[in-house]
């Protein structure tokens, strides 16, 4: 009941904010009550979750044996509260870094905003696979409008990007892993211990096990990263929410519930040999190009296709210790990159500035904004008090279980290349001089936002017990 | 009154059509047609839950019994095809009203109501009828049908694209008489079911494989099997609106079922699959439309050109599940009569209300922009058909997507499946061009009015694709009808 | 020679299709095509017609003294194919006059040419 709640709600509220266009103050309240209301009913249903409960709906079958179905476990609440929570303080955020830009199209923004949350619901509670394919594909149609939302030329070539290479990737790759699943499984739930146990081996099933990790284009494994920095036409909260969090989460949360719950930790090691190969190589090939990058944005967008693939390389060493740290890190990168985004969006509307060349000495203006950027970056680097450290340690003793010296030596190098490519900003925020005309912070919204999720990130680090809980009872 | 059924089924539509054309009032016309469309649907629908219920039903005409005389029968799969033709025809029907009030000049519209009539009653005979000859009848019935309702399009090169169809269309006609009339040569008999037994004895005599061919051939001019499709493109770009939304739901979809039925149930499957290479030439051919039409679709400037380029390539869909031969496979190919038409049937009548606004000429992609604006409405049917069209999930098209590819991995042929996922991915090229259209360019600046379609057309338009949803949700009718189809299908190859 | 005597009427059929054929594709004129078209159709009748004649049966008319009658039925099958081709003609011939009316001429390449001269 609960369950049917939270799909509705984002929906309905698209639907009614729609209706307000011409009242802006009570369509943004809308969007908060929604977000606030979905937060809630999600956090109620976290302690039957904890409790080992599984609440489930079923809906019709499209398929004789293969239902539209949502059953809540540990990995699925995680994501949907981290969706729902991130979605309040966005709307916040949206509504300084929208009035104070003076951007058109608010109303379809916010609907579009809302609809995206409710697919990204709809995956987190999938039952099974074809429920996950069905909300997967919608976020991305929904997603598009807020891709290409300035309506531009270098919008619509950006959104092209975003829509041929996603759509691409699970048309060609993963409605066929499906297929072959169904026809060797013989059912499409998610099942603990996984269904293709025994079904497929050698060549056959790294094959397959290729056409899920290339067809959940959303996970950004290279070569099929290039949406993501194509999507940063897009308005900066939509960076924010919808990159750091909602798509880019589905992705890489879609690739763990694969491994779990499709071929199980148990499925031969082999197949997935070559994986943290291909998630190495895009961690370190994606820090290089984000040490390079000048303009701010580009920089992070590299940086979040580097931190997916954090979370594919774990996945794929099937050790019950990088599972837990795979499945952290969705949400310690999601509060971190989120922050680090709403900081940009920050200095763009304040200062006009978009290439980190032009930060200087801007920590001293926005003091604020760079102190939570700073903590965004110590998450990224994996440094405590900030809460990617946690899921770092976790990823490390995983790949020392695993015994995995490859995976090891890539997360220390990429370490390094995070410190390379964050902390200069911060130094050159803070201990530089600033040039240019004289401004402060942001949209007192905006910088509310920021500091919350900073402060989130925080938290995180000190109080880890949910989320590790919600990823202990993975593995 | 039930047990003749299958004689008002086509009766209904054919005395309609002279009535309208001795009334020659523009209403009395419109009304018959909707009330008769109307009408036939729920003839058809009552069919098809009594044959769910009771097997198939054997009719004859007049009281003569087969092989004799003419036999009606209907079973699950031509139960399937009347449905859908008439299902179609209820939503066109009611559109017809504005559509042709603005693209046909006054004194000639009670006569293509007639024409309406009289394709749709030849288009349902053909669907019920179980003899071969009597089907030919039929044929003939609603190509000329069809070829007027293409001539009459506004602009003067509908009048050659419909002189260039009937040609074709009249050569395949020939064509597959000149089957019939080789197998009756050898067999004595018209009569499907008559036929299907003599057949069993005689399938492989030279006769027998020339007619295979011949009717093959002919039946292929008639769907537009590539690279007999020539006609295609010209055909639905220039007719008026409502023929051609009427035309590119029920034409194609209609002469495949007579495919399907002479494959599988009068020639013998068997010898048709194991000792001929039916299969490899129909995926080679259904691979070849799907990828070939696909990619001549993103190139078009006309946009009901386009889709009809598009149609060309949905009908290799089709094609496709006879080339794999199986369970899953038929079952796609069955479903996609109906999850085609009602797709392809919403983006023909909502690109005629978009004609109807932007007023003569071809509908192009300039016509298109701005759209999201003007037409709000529209544009987001147009949206969601298009969707349905590249197969995602929720929609009709993607649940013939996933049986053609479960179909392809029971063959093992791993091409088929990366051929489908191709044609998919071009489909989103030519889709997205106006989506883009529609929502990312301006409206010039004259046209830039907001102005819906009529009433009537655009709900006609809207309810279609919102049956273009619902078929992908709510499958208890095209899954289940086509399952039982492909199994009844089937079971003459054992 | 032996092989053509049995089948003569096969023979002309084949012609006769080939021929239509040939006519429909080959000739631009739009008349011609629909003469090709009728060559085409006219093959089908004698097709059918043909081998419904027995060797020595009679009209079939029931009488006394007969045992073996023709076959009637490609008659009636015919005659609804001749029926077909007429009206297909008529609708051919109906279309070529409006073409006429529209482009000023009934040869095929002269038509696209205008079509392509207009820019369509």
């Amino acid at each position: 009941m609960i369950v049917a709640l939270c799909l509705l709600l984002p929906v309905a509220a698209a639907a009614w904010l729609a209706l307000c266009h011409r009242r802006p103050n009570l369509r943004e309240a809308v969007s908060l009550a929604a977000a606030a209301g979905l937060f809630a009913c999600v956090a109620s249903l976290s302690g039957e979750v904890l409790r080992g409960g599984r609440p489930a709906l079923v809906l019709g079958e499209i398929f004789p044996g293969l239902p539209v179905a949502f059953v809540l476990e540990p990995l699925g609440l995680m994501f949907a509260l981290i969706a729902s929570g991130l979605w309040f303080v966005s709307i916040v955020y949206s509504i300084g870094y929208l009035r104070g830009n003076g951007e058109r199209h608010q109303t379809r923004f916010f609907a579009c905003f809302a609809l995206a949350i409710a697919a990204a619901i709809g995956v987190a509670f999938a039952g099974n696979l074809l429920t996950l394919y069905l909300f997967y594909e919608a976020l991305t149609l929904v997603t598009w409008p807020l891709v290409t939302h300035h309506g531009d030329d270098a919008a619509r070539r950006g959104g092209r990007v975003y829509l041929g290479l996603l759509v691409a990737s699970s048309m060609l790759f993963l409605l066929p892993a499906m297929a072959i699943t169904w026809w060797l499984g013989g059912t499409l739930d998610f099942t603990p211990g996984g269904i293709l146990g025994g079904k497929v081996s050698g060549g056959a099933a790294a094959g397959l096990v290729a056409l899920y990790a290339f067809g959940i284009g959303k996970a950004a494994l290279m070569p099929l990263h290039r949406w993501l920095p194509a999507a940063m036409v897009a308005p900066t909260p939509v960076s924010a929410l919808l990159h750091a969090v909602a798509v880019v989460k589905a992705g890489v949360f879609s690739i763990v519930k694969v491994v779990v719950y499709v071929f199980g930790l148990d499925f031969e090691p082999a197949a997935f040999a070559w994986l943290p190969w291909v998630a190495g190589f895009t961690i370190l090939a994606a820090s290089v190009v984000a040490l390079r990058a000048d303009n701010l944005k580009r920089r992070l967008a590299y940086s979040t296709v580097s931190q997916l693939s954090y979370v594919v390389l774990a996945a794929a060493l099937l050790a019950p210790l990088s599972i837990v740290g795979a499945a952290l890190h969705i949400a310690a990168h999601a509060v971190g990159k989120i922050t680090l985004f709403f900081a940009a969006g920050a200095v763009y509307t304040a200062a006009r500035k978009t290439l980190v060349s032009e930060l200087d000495g801007l920590g001293r203006r926005m003091p604020w904004t760079f102190a939570a950027f700073g903590i965004g970056a110590l998450s990224m680097i994996g440094l405590p008090p900030a809460a990617g450290f946690v899921s770092k340690w976790f990823m490390v003793s995983g790949a020392i279980e695993a015994q995995h010296w490859m995976a090891l030596a890539v997360i220390a190098a990429s370490t390094l290349l995070n410190a390379g490519y964050f902390l200069p900003i911060v130094y050159r925020a803070f201990f530089r001089p600033a040039g240019g005309e004289m401004h402060g912070e942001a949209p007192w919204t905006m910088v509310a936002a920021l500091v919350f999720t900073a402060a989130l990130t925080v938290a995180m680090f000190f109080w880890a017990d949910l989320p590790l809980a919600l990823a202990r009872s993975l593995a | 009154m039930l047990e003749h059924l299958p004689a008002l089924q086509v009766v209904l539509p054919l005395v309609a059509a002279p009535l309208i054309v001795l009334a020659r009032s523009t209403r009395f016309a419109w009304l018959a047609t909707t009330v008769v469309s109307y009408a036939c649907l729920v003839c058809a629908a009552l069919l098809a839950s009594r044959v769910a219920d009771g097997g198939a039903i054997s009719y004859a005409l007049g009281n003569w019994p087969p092989p004799w005389g003419i036999e009606y029968r209907v079973d699950a799969l031509s139960a399937f095809v009347l449905v859908a033709v008439s299902l179609t025809a209820s939503f066109v029907a009611p559109y017809a009203q504005r559509s042709i009030a603005a693209e046909i000049e006054p004194d000639r519209q009670y006569l293509m109501y007639a024409m309406y009539c009289l394709c749709l009653a030849g288009l349902l005979g053909m669907a019920i009828t179980g003899d071969a000859f009597n089907l030919f009848v039929f044929l003939e019935i609603s190509s000329l049908a069809s070829y007027v309702l293409i001539a009459l399009g506004r602009r003067r090169q509908a009048l050659f694209a419909a002189y260039q169809y009937m040609l074709l269309g009249t050569v395949g006609a020939t064509f597959y008489v000149i089957g019939v009339g080789l197998l009756y040569l050898v067999t004595g008999t018209l009569n499907f079911a008559d036929l299907a037994e003599r057949l069993r004895m005689v399938q492989d005599l030279r006769p027998v494989l020339a007619a295979l061919a011949f009717i093959t051939v002919g039946m292929g001019l008639k769907f537009a099997l590539f690279p007999l499709h020539q006609w295609l493109p010209n055909a639905y770009a220039f007719a008026p609106s409502m023929a051609t939304a009427f035309l590119a739901a029920t034409a194609t979809k209609v002469s495949v079922y007579v495919l399907l039925r002479y494959y599988f149930t009068v020639f013998d499957p068997a010898a048709l699959f194991e000792r001929l290479p039916t299969r490899e030439i129909f995926l080679l051919l259904s691979v070849a439309a799907m990828v070939v039409a696909s990619l001549a679709a993103v190139y078009q400037r006309d946009v009901k050109r386009l889709f009809a380029w598009s149609s060309v390539a949905q009908v290799g869909y089709i094609t496709l599940g006879i080339g794999l031969e199986n369970q899953a496979g038929l079952t796609g190919s069955i479903t996609h009569l109906l999850n085609h038409g009602v797709t392809k049937g919403a983006i023909f009548l909502l690109l005629g209300g978009v004609a109807l606004r932007a007023g003569a000429g071809a509908v192009t992609m300039e016509t298109l922009a701005g759209l999201g604006r003007r037409m709000p409405l529209t544009a987001l049917g147009l949206v969601v058909a298009g969707l349905s069209l590249i197969g995602l999930p929720g929609t009709a098209g993607f649940v013939t997507k996933w049986y053609l590819i479960v179909g392809a991995l029971e063959r093992g042929a791993w091409w088929v499946v990366a051929a489908i996922a191709a044609s998919s991915l071009i489909a989103v090229a030519y889709v997205w061009r106006v989506v883009e259209a529609a929502y990312l360019r301006e409206a010039p600046a004259p046209a830039a009015a907001r102005r819906e379609a009529p009433a009537g057309m655009l709900a006609a338009g809207l309810a279609m694709a919102g049956l273009c949803v619902y078929f992908g949700f709510f499958t208890s009718i095209n899954v289940e009808g086509a399952h039982a189809a492909a199994a009844l299908l089937l079971r003459g190859a054992q | 020679m032996s092989a053509l005597a049995p089948h003569f009427s096969y023979w002309v059929t084949l012609f006769l299709m080939v021929a239509g054929l040939y006519i429909l594709i080959a000739r631009g004129n739009l008349v011609k095509k629909l003469i090709g078209l009728a060559v085409l159709q006219s093959s089908v009748y004698l097709l059918y017609i043909a081998p419904g004649k027995l060797l020595g049966g009679t009209a079939p008319i029931v009488a006394a003294g007969f045992s073996t009658y023709s076959n009637p039925l490609p008659h009636v099958l015919i005659l609804t194919a001749i029926v077909v081709g007429v009206a297909t003609l008529a609708l051919g011939l109906a279309i070529t006059v409006r073409i006429r009316e529209a482009y000023g001429s009934i040869e095929e390449d002269e038509i696209l040419e205008r079509d392509r001269a207009e820019g369509r």
